[in-house]
């Protein structure tokens, strides 16, 4: 659906800048002109939701770099200092550390907008791609920037991850001891995180312009998941049609952010984090933040170390590939009635996922006997279920599924089988 | 420009790559110094070695150093546990080590089996275990639940290998040099 440019400089400065910067055109052919289908529901604004999300981390960031001190002996001190002393420091730090958890909640919605309405197939593979490239770039970032504070929980999350690399054969411990630039997770460690933490969000703005340069190349899928027939009945101009839709679900969003941010700015943090970092001391029960929950129950969920980083990187990596591995033309789950009922359990074995991550594993569910089944057994069949929903269900619901058949056109999805009079 | 029959290789074409070779070369050396300033310094390097006095320790306790970033448990085992560690060199260990391969000889070269000397940290992920805990009464990782006996050798658990000893040696009946 690449379009043609339809600006037209209005006056002569205008018309003397396109010759030279076609700036204008640009933006004009992306967010004024730029026709999106007409059919777009609400779950279509989370892609502003999450550019607004990325600025309001970046301008807070810069802005808490200004005092914060990435030593061991002072980072601790400096956020308290932050919170206490800096003019509207509190207010600050609490949009920076809730943004991230409000930047999580709108990926994973995004994701699994995409996941809904099969986003991921030709010929959007690479925009899905590069999607999940900035989702890596997040975790990695938000990870870095977990660290920073210097609490309990950031030096052992710090410590537990870093880990993770030394279970890599041969190369795993000098890696190891490289990404620390220590025996131990210390100095080095959080000053060249720091330094990372600040990098990462200008890579991931990099890779958002190629997301969304993908995205006008091959244009927006839509809920009924067909292409656009005919720009002039199934599309509208982005601006004003969905530039006031997106600040509209903007807007809800933002109660919800403000509600984090100042009448529970702790609720989705955990309180081992306001002790000072004590390399000789674990936490009784350390946990990841939630929107890496997930995750880390894969990761439990294997007896083997190796097994369980392979399967906790694979669980990410898997989707890299999805494109290929669904089976079915058909987009929208509108259409998939086996698809579907298998997305939403999909979900609810997510959640179930991120449920297991928090728990002490091996909390008993349902006790039988002396033991009985506990948060590991749950995590392990959850894990194989997350795993056989891409390897087994993705090109296998393809060829057994029955799709309904699909409108005639975006048009006709909306306004019903007659077609429009005009 | 499109040919049908192969070339003979020029002079020209011999330049070409080999300058191209060259300034790979050349610009993979000038990566490594960026990737090895990553590696610990001097300064860190510097504090690789403690001496720690251990006659404070009684039987039946044990104490926690620093020793490059890192816990060391120095424990002052008890005959019980001695006993009971060197029972198990038979057992089905997941990382088979005897327990005299864990231990160092005093100054008069006899072997200090009351000593034993492990770095604090689980081989899992890295976090600290609990001492006196766990099925063996050795160590227990409250992160992923690993179990280690009395001479940290792994019993239970995630992690892959036993606690590790670091480089030690007596420098007198009371003192000990870590590293």
């Amino acid at each position: 659906m690449s379009h043609q440019s339809t600006y037209t400089p209005g006056n002569a400065f205008s018309r003397w800048m396109d010759e030279r910067l076609p700036v204008m055109r640009l933006v004009n052919d992306s967010f004024v002109d730029y026709p999106v289908p007409k059919n777009l529901n609400y779950w279509w604004t989370f892609g502003a939701v999450l550019s607004f999300c990325l600025a309001v981390q970046i301008v807070t960031g810069i802005v808490l770099a200004m005092h914060y001190v990435p030593t061991t002996e002072l980072a601790f001190a400096s956020v308290e200092h932050i919170m206490r002393d800096v003019n509207y420091g509190w207010l600050i730090r609490y949009v920076h550390s809730n943004g991230a958890s409000m930047f999580f909640i709108a990926v994973y919605i995004h994701m699994f907008r995409g996941l809904y309405y099969g986003s991921y197939k030709a010929p959007r593979e690479v925009l899905w791609i590069l999607g999940v490239l900035i989702y890596l770039l997040m975790m990695a970032t938000a990870f870095f920037g977990y660290v920073l504070p210097w609490g309990q929980m950031s030096f052992w999350g710090a410590t537990v991850i870093t880990n993770l690399f030394g279970a890599i054969p041969l190369v795993g411990e000098a890696l190891r001891t490289w990404l620390w630039g220590d025996f131990a997770v210390g100095d080095p460690t959080l000053n060249r995180f720091f330094s990372l933490h600040y990098l990462f969000p200008f890579l991931i703005a990099g890779v958002v312009v190629l997301h969304i340069w993908a995205l006008h190349v091959t244009g927006q899928n839509n809920p009924a998941g067909i292409e656009v027939k005919d720009p002039k009945k199934d599309t509208v101009a982005f601006t004003p049609y969905a530039t006031m839709k997106d600040a509209f679900g903007l807007a809800i969003f933002m109660i919800l952010f403000s509600y984090f941010v100042f009448f529970n700015p702790n609720a989705l943090g955990e309180p081992d984090n306001y002790i000072v970092a004590d390399p000789l001391v674990t936490p009784a029960h350390i946990v990841p933040e939630w929107y890496l929950l997930p995750f880390y129950a894969i990761l439990r969920a294997v007896p083997d170390k190796l097994g369980g980083v392979v399967l906790m990187f694979g669980a990410i990596a898997i989707l890299f590939v999805l494109p290929w591995l669904d089976t079915s033309k058909v987009r929208s789950a509108r259409f998939r009635p086996l698809f579907k009922q298998f997305f939403w359990i999909f979900v609810v074995a997510c959640i179930g996922l991120g449920y297991c991550g928090g728990q002490s594993p091996d909390k008993i569910l349902i006790a039988v006997g002396d033991g009985g089944f506990d948060v590991t057994d749950l995590s392990r069949i959850l894990t194989i279920y997350y795993f056989a929903h891409f390897l087994i269900l993705f090109p296998l619901l393809g060829l057994i599924e029955k799709p309904k058949p699909l409108p005639e056109s975006i048009a006709a999805s909306v306004l019903g089988s007659e077609p429009a009079k005009s | 420009m499109a040919q049908t029959h192969a070339v003979e290789p020029t002079r020209r074409d011999f330049l070409y790559v080999a300058t191209g070779s060259f300034a790979a070369v050349g610009a993979a050396f000038a990566v490594w110094p960026l990737i090895d300033q990553m590696n610990p310094d001097a300064s860190v390097l510097a504090l690789a070695s403690i001496e720690v006095d251990i006659s404070s320790i009684p039987e039946g306790q044990e104490s926690t150093f620093k020793w490059r970033g890192k816990p060391v448990f120095i424990r002052h085992r008890t005959d019980a546990e001695i006993a009971a560690a060197e029972a198990d060199d038979a057992a089905a260990l997941p990382d088979p080590e005897s327990d005299s391969a864990r231990l160092r000889p005093g100054p008069s070269g006899e072997l200090e089996k009351k000593w034993l000397v492990v770095i604090g940290v689980c081989t899992h992920l890295g976090c600290v275990p609990l001492s006196y805990r766990g099925e063996y009464d050795g160590y227990f990782c409250p992160c992923h639940g690993s179990v280690y006996d009395t001479s940290g050798r792994i019993r239970k658990g995630p992690a892959p290998t036993n606690l590790e000893v670091p480089p030690y040696e007596f420098v007198s009946d009371s003192r000990i040099l870590i590293g």
